[in-house]
């Protein structure tokens, strides 16, 4: 079994709300954190990720100034001086679908949807710490790799086209279908 | 803190992409112990949130009067841009917050409310009556949960109004599409 050593850790929170902030708080310490940094909106975090070089940003998505989705594509920029590495935990009440997808192309490595518990951010920074995914870059993304699992079942068209060996070669559902027939 | 130096990031390039993997920066941070030594992180965070759930009424009653002032503002002048930001990020907050101060509900109906703000086509021409509604129950359940009996209400009323705000907004939607998939769509935060 993994412990983590949070009094290691340095977290940085955004959020607008200072009720969540608090509540942030108050769970990072007692997970045992020392450093957790506090911003209340997109553009003071942005100076705070540069100046503190947290290893785990936890913001909110609806911010003043900039919100958390820039704030992301702010910090995986990866030309920066900074660490555009660094994972990003988004905290939010929006919990559609569509949301998830958008803040996973933003380069956003956990979502979290409101509301808040102990054991949901305790296993988000518990993967994020243990389990990291290599990042990828392409002409419009660069952030961790989408593709958490290998679905070995997969039936379609290869979208990320690799070397030749690592092109994947499968037939679509409607050849499947055809010969089934 | 935890940043690899730029020679231990390998980086493969691909046609249309390229695969950058570099040892974990974070796995000093993690410890392997036998199970009888570990600790209850998560168990000590629920008794730390526990002790400041003295302070969740209060908190609540601001976001609450937060959102009923959005909305007088409105009422008295308008519409505008700003307004508009401002009473969905009220709503929006008690949807996130509610639920850890204690009152569920008051996040299903919140959340109601800013589906509303969010799918319909024309806020002017939106009833009245369906924004009241939705913050005049929030404000009720805010200050009526203390009492055991009002917790089954809260959660009815929560539902009804939903169905009010879904019908309304289905009806609205029937020739945008894209907004009628998003309402129908169900939520990623499991039903209670």
């Amino acid at each position: 079994m993994f412990r983590i050593d949070f009094n290691k850790l340095r977290f940085l929170v955004c959020d607008d709300n200072p009720h969540m902030r608090r509540i942030l708080r108050t769970l990072l310490h007692s997970f045992g954190a020392r450093e957790v940094y506090e911003a209340e909106d997109g553009a003071t975090a942005l100076e705070m990720y540069s100046h503190y070089v947290p290893d785990i940003v936890i913001t909110d998505w609806a911010m003043p100034i900039f919100d958390g989705l820039e704030l992301a594509q702010m910090i995986r920029q990866p030309e920066s001086k900074g660490n555009p590495y660094a994972p990003i935990i988004m905290l939010t009440g929006h919990s559609e679908k569509r949301r998830v997808t958008v803040a996973r192309d933003a380069g956003v490595t956990e979502f979290l949807a409101k509301p808040i518990s102990a054991k949901g951010l305790y296993q988000r920074i518990l993967n994020v710490v243990a389990n990291p995914r290599p990042f990828i870059k392409t002409k419009t993304y660069f952030g961790p790799d989408r593709r958490r699992n290998t679905n070995s079942a997969y039936m379609g068209p290869e979208r990320r086209v690799g070397e030749k060996h690592e092109v994947l070669q499968q037939p679509s559902l409607l050849d499947k279908a055809r010969s089934s027939i | 803190m935890a940043k690899n130096n730029a020679k231990d990031i390998e980086v493969k390039a691909f046609a249309t992409h390229h695969l950058i993997t570099q040892p974990n920066p974070l796995r000093k941070v993690l410890r392997r112990v036998e199970e009888k030594d570990m600790d209850d992180p998560v168990g000590r965070a629920e008794q730390a949130l526990a002790g400041l759930s003295g302070e969740f009424k209060d908190w609540m009653t601001t976001e609450v009067n937060r959102l009923s002032a959005a909305y007088v503002a409105i009422r008295n002048d308008g519409f505008t841009k700003a307004r508009r930001d401002e009473l969905f990020h009220a709503a929006h907050d008690i949807k996130g917050d509610a639920a850890t101060f204690g009152f569920p509900a008051a996040a299903g109906v919140a959340e109601s409310l800013c589906r509303v703000i969010e799918h319909a086509p024309d806020l002017e021409k939106v009833p009245a009556e369906l924004f009241t509604h939705h913050i005049n129950a929030i404000l009720a359940i805010v200050h009526e949960n203390t009492k055991l009996d009002s917790i089954s209400v809260s959660a009815e009323l929560s539902r009804r109004l939903r169905k009010v705000a879904d019908d309304y907004l289905a009806d609205v939607n029937r020739d945008r599409p894209e907004h009628l998939e998003v309402i129908l769509a169900p939520s990623i935060v499991p039903a209670e």
